[in-house]
């Protein structure tokens, strides 16, 4: 089937937020911090711009409560006289000219008394750092099983590591962006983001406006990762305070570097490991630590803590494991959601960690892991019994078949001996991801979800999730035509506006497809049942009986519906940290390959695997899609994207600077699923946007190190820091 | 933003002579990066070279290549005899970039951006380009070699232009280009090395090694007195005295001399004779 939207963003005809005509339109400008922590004791406006023409804002013009409504309430939506971090909104400005209002805001001074900043997550904070908590520590989270103490102190060998990776950007295409206006009294916003519910609730809370007078639609979103999850509530509720100021509508669009500097990225983590095994190679005891880098406010912290821990201990089996994990706050801009969600850290310690301990027992990294991944009836760090019929080995077996692992690693011998200064290695990951929100998270969300039958026979999805370049229009259309039997013209996917289409939650968690799309099913199934049909009902004899209800029914609206139903089976215990943390995972074996130049210590990817299990595959183009395009993200996590950043501001936070992979850069990704429905899923999918950036990291770590002999156990591993390790080394 | 259009490059010349604070704009790839929000730069007069055809073509003699105001790196990359005699121009042009940039980014413009970065430079400095620069004052030549005087400072008036890049043609029997960038295309060097030996001797240039691409002349000298090389590391103390690399946000200075020394060592090894 065709990508839905794909002609128009292929012709450039796709219009974005920043391409709407808006008649009589502001541009909106942001002033932000400069200091990272202390009060702010003037603001100046420099003569230099007639301020008779802006329109200005400050927290005092936010109607009912300063707050940025998230888990918590902590974040201000423009800084109250005192700033927790560089960049940091403070003052609003509008102008007609977008040029104008860049020289007005440039034409403030917010000058800061500064108070010591904590900007180092790993050290424990000086008293004087001390603002959240009595140690700022944002959230604490433990999982516990068995008896970690008394295992590791029986233990034949106990292997250590420690392991670290860096903040990422998401680099969508498309930089944020929001327009708002007055329609009467109704306040509309419209823009680039992943979830208009979030940005609803955001601005009632702030704005102390009912849903009926506030509305959000999602224009067409160029790229999201994440970074469209939390943020847009900001830049929403910015555009609106400047819209209701000026009366009349306002458009904000960030530039690159103001995008890079002031907006979300990655949580960077330390992880510490301890590991207790027998001399063969099976697991006895994980004890684990996860410290995540908050930033300057809660933001979605604790649930990216949450995943990050529960995707700590790995798919292999063990019976005794210990996770405790912290956030921390800093007076670094806040982290926030990215692909994975904590998860890829986490994962990529525990990956390379299992070649460290391969390497210390003197096994066969393979082996290692074929001796401990889960076999159906074993459980996972929360107590969770994988039961799901997957072959886990076998999707390794897969991976190392279609990478030639083993010919390779004999090839490299010969390569490595004959070589000056290039080096070969092969690496592998074995990873899972958790589909949907964590615990009880998707019934909390509660989410509901309508078709409707339209009078012409076509039917129209209404949903509140979002197509952002992952192909929701186009596998959503699919569903639909599946199930009810029709065209994927007769398929209409209704515009994301909140005041047309229910809460199906936020696209985010790789829960699109697999939950929402479900829901689809089932609200389509309803459908069907309202105009007197039952299940077998396809084609012609569904659009006839849509045709005939609004024969009969004129002028109302003929809706099937379908609300979440938590599938059984599943029970978690969120005191106590146990149970089914997620209704399905998604299971991986990625191969990566590498030539190391000695001379330069740069690192090429010259070959990479990705087999994975996620349910049944609905549109193989755009899973393909999927997978590489993680990879791809996952390649510049490992080995170059950076963000340098000095007294709590990113210094590279432009595209020369901040280097992502080139398309030079990437090796030919081969992808192959193995196939297993899930009973639970649309058309038996299960989540997959998410698993593709957990293992390349390690993967390609790990070939590094077979390549060169080296240690690394950070990223990014540029060639400066890979220098540093193979002269310590040699 | 006032942009002064030129057909002629006496007109252009007048231009630049009448308003002291005006601009040239080749291509413009470097002048128009980030441009919406380097606000000051809007209040500046530019001046249009791209109608000045006179300043296209390259031409050849028996003596030189003359590449003109505006050549840019596809003319040279498109040019056979180019890629046979002075392939390291290709080489170089090929690393610049991707294509877009490379059809529009003239080598003019990559002389007075003045970048020790830059890619152009360096392989222009080692075949002993002479740049011509021209004002209503008249004709001036300035080797490559001395035109820079510190970070981003040159022997180049605000009205000058350069009007031509000169070449020598000379037989070389050896040549490399080196661009050490932080991914595999559209990178700026963290370490670029252009080398040629002809007649007139060796030629070492270093970019993003010193505050201006530079000749390295300790380093030519152990070149010229065949100095014996058992080891990367013996070429570390002419690299000190030849350039002054810094930690910046590209690189460290410490990766950038090991570097430098490796691939100097690797690329010379056996031309020189060493183990
Ligand atoms: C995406 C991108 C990638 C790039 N990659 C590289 C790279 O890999 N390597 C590299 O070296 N550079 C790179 N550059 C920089 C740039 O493309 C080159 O320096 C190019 O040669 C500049 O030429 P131009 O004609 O575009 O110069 P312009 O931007 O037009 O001008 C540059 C400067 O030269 C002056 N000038 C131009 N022509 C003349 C003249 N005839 N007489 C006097 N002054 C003149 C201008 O006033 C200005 O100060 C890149 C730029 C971009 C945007």
């Amino acid at each position: 089937m065709q990508r839905r939207e794909g002609l128009a963003k292929l012709t450039g005809r796709e219009r974005y937020v920043d391409d709407l005509p808006l008649e009589g339109a502001l541009w909106g400008m942001t002033v932000r911090s400069p200091a990272p922590r202390g009060r702010v004791s003037a603001v100046r406006f420099r003569p230099d711009v007639n301020w008779s023409e802006i329109v200005v804002v400050d927290y005092r013009d936010v109607p009912t409560a300063n707050e940025i409504l998230l888990i918590e309430r902590d974040q201000p939506v423009l800084a109250a006289g005192y700033v927790r971090h560089v960049h940091e909104a403070v003052l609003l400005v509008a102008h007609p000219s977008r040029e104008m209002a860049r020289r007005a805001a440039r034409a403030v001074d917010v000058v800061v008394a500064p108070e010591p900043p904590a900007l180092d997550f790993r050290a424990p904070p000086r008293p004087e750092q001390i603002q959240f908590g009595r140690d700022n520590v944002l959230k604490r989270l433990q999982i516990a099983k068995g008896d970690v103490e008394q295992a590791l102190a029986r233990a034949p060998v106990v292997v250590e590591g420690v392991y670290e990776t860096g903040a990422q950007e998401h680099v969508y295409l498309e930089t944020q962006g929001m327009i708002a206006w007055l329609e009467n009294d109704v306040l509309v916003v419209k823009g680039s983001m992943q979830c208009p519910y979030y940005v609803l609730n955001a601005l009632q809370h702030a704005l102390g406006r009912d849903e009926r007078r506030v509305r959000v639609i999602q224009t067409p979103t160029g790229g999201g990762f994440g970074g469209k999850e939390e943020y847009p509530s900001t830049i929403a509720l910015h555009a609106a305070l400047l819209a209701l100021k000026a009366g009349r509508p306002v458009k904000m669009v960030y530039d690159r570097p103001e995008d890079m500097a002031s907006t979300t990225k990655r949580h960077p983590s330390l992880v510490r490991h301890r590991t207790a095994l027998t001399t063969d190679g099976r697991l006895l005891a994980q004890d684990i630590e996860v410290v995540l880098d908050g930033g300057a406010y809660v933001t979605l912290s604790p649930v990216v803590l949450s995943r990050g821990i529960i995707h700590a201990a790995g798919p292999y089996a063990c019976d005794n494991v210990r996770i405790v994990g912290r956030a921390m706050f800093t007076n670094a801009v806040p982290f926030g959601a990215f692909r994975g969600f904590g998860a890829p850290q986490t994962l990529f310690a525990l990956e390379r960690h299992m070649d460290v301990i391969a390497r210390a027992l003197g096994l066969d990294p393979v082996e290692l892991r074929r001796r401990n991944l889960l076999r159906d009836g074993q459980s996972t760090a929360t107590g969770q019994v994988i039961r799901d019929g997957t072959d886990r080995i076998a999707v390794l077996e897969r991976a190392l078949a279609l990478s030639g692992y083993r010919e390779k690693q004999h090839s490299h011998a010969a390569f490595n001996a004959a070589q000056r200064s290039q080096r070969r290695g092969i690496g592998l990951a074995t990873f899972y991801h958790g589909a949907g929100f964590t615990g009880g998270g998707e019934v909390h969300l509660n989410s509901r979800l309508q078709v409707a039958g339209l009078p012409d026979g076509r039917v129209e999805v209404l949903s509140a999730n979002i197509e952002m370049g992952q192909g929701t229009l186009t596998v959503f259309t699919q569903i639909v035509a599946d199930r009810l039997g029709l065209a994927p013209e007769e398929v209409v996917i209704g515009e994301p506006d909140t005041a047309r289409v229910p809460n199906s939650g936020p696209t985010v968690a790789s829960r699109t497809t697999m939950v929402v799309g479900r829901l689809i099913e089932r609200a389509a199934d309803d459908l069907r049942h309202r105009v007197g049909l039952d299940d077998r009902a396809r084609g012609a004899a569904v659009k006839d009986a849509i045709m005939r209800w609004h024969r009969e029914h004129r002028g109302e609206p003929l809706l099937g519906e379908a609300v979440y139903e938590r599938p059984p089976g599943i029970a978690w215990d969120e005191e106590r940290y146990q149970g089914d943390a997620y209704a399905a995972f998604a299971w991986a074996a990625y191969v990566a390959e590498v030539e190391v130049d000695l001379r330069t210590c740069t690192t090429r990817v010259i070959d990479f695997v990705a087999v994975q299990e996620v349910g049944k595959v609905i549109n193989p183009t755009l899973a393909r899609g999927q997978v590489q395009g993680g990879v791809v993200q996952g390649l510049g996590w490992a080995l170059m994207e950076e963000c340098k950043v000095e007294n709590g501001a990113m210094i590279n936070n432009q595209l020369t600077n901040y280097i992502i992979p080139t398309s030079d850069d990437v090796p030919p990704i081969r992808v192959a699923f193995v196939e297993n429905p899930y009973p639970h899923g649309a058309q038996g999918a299960k989540g997959l946007g998410e698993l593709p950036i957990d293992g390349p990291a390690p993967a390609i770590l790990n070939a590094v190190a077979a390549a060169t002999g080296a240690d690394p156990r950070a990223i990014p591993l540029t060639a400066e820091r890979l220098m540093e390790i193979v002269e310590r080394t040699h | 933003m006032r942009v002064l259009l030129a057909d002629r490059v006496p007109e252009a010349l007048g231009l630049l002579a009448g308003d002291g604070a005006a601009i040239p704009v080749a291509g413009g790839t470097d002048l128009l990066v980030h441009w919406p929000v380097r606000i000051d730069a809007h209040d500046r007069t530019y001046v249009d070279l791209s109608r000045l055809e006179d300043l296209k073509p390259l031409r050849w003699s028996d003596r030189e290549l003359v590449l003109g105001g505006l050549t840019t790196y596809w003319d040279v990359i498109q040019d056979e005899r180019i890629g046979r005699e002075f392939p390291l121009l290709v080489r170089a042009a090929r690393q610049v970039g991707a294509i877009q940039i490379q059809a529009r980014g003239t080598w003019a413009g990559n002389i007075v951006n003045a970048s020790p970065a830059a890619d152009g430079v360096p392989v222009l400095m080692a075949y002993d380009a002479v740049v011509v620069l021209e004002s209503g004052r008249g004709r001036e030549e300035v080797p490559l070699d001395h035109f820079y005087t510190g970070y981003k400072e040159m022997r180049r008036r605000a009205d000058q232009l350069v009007v031509a890049i000169r070449i020598p043609r000379r037989p070389y029997s050896y040549q490399v280009f080196e661009k050490v960038g932080s991914r595999r295309a559209q990178a700026i060097a963290k370490v670029g090395l252009a080398v040629t030996r002809s007649d007139a001797g060796w030629r070492v240039v270093a970019a993003s090694m010193a505050p201006t691409i530079r000749r390295c002349p300790m380093l030519e000298r152990l070149l010229e007195q065949r100095v014996q090389v058992a080891h990367p590391g013996d070429l570390v103390p002419a690299i000190t005295q030849d350039v002054s690399p810094i930690d910046d946000v590209r690189s460290t200075a410490e990766y950038r001399r090991r570097v430098m020394a490796r691939v100097l060592y690797d690329d010379l090894r056996e031309t020189c004779g060493w183990p």
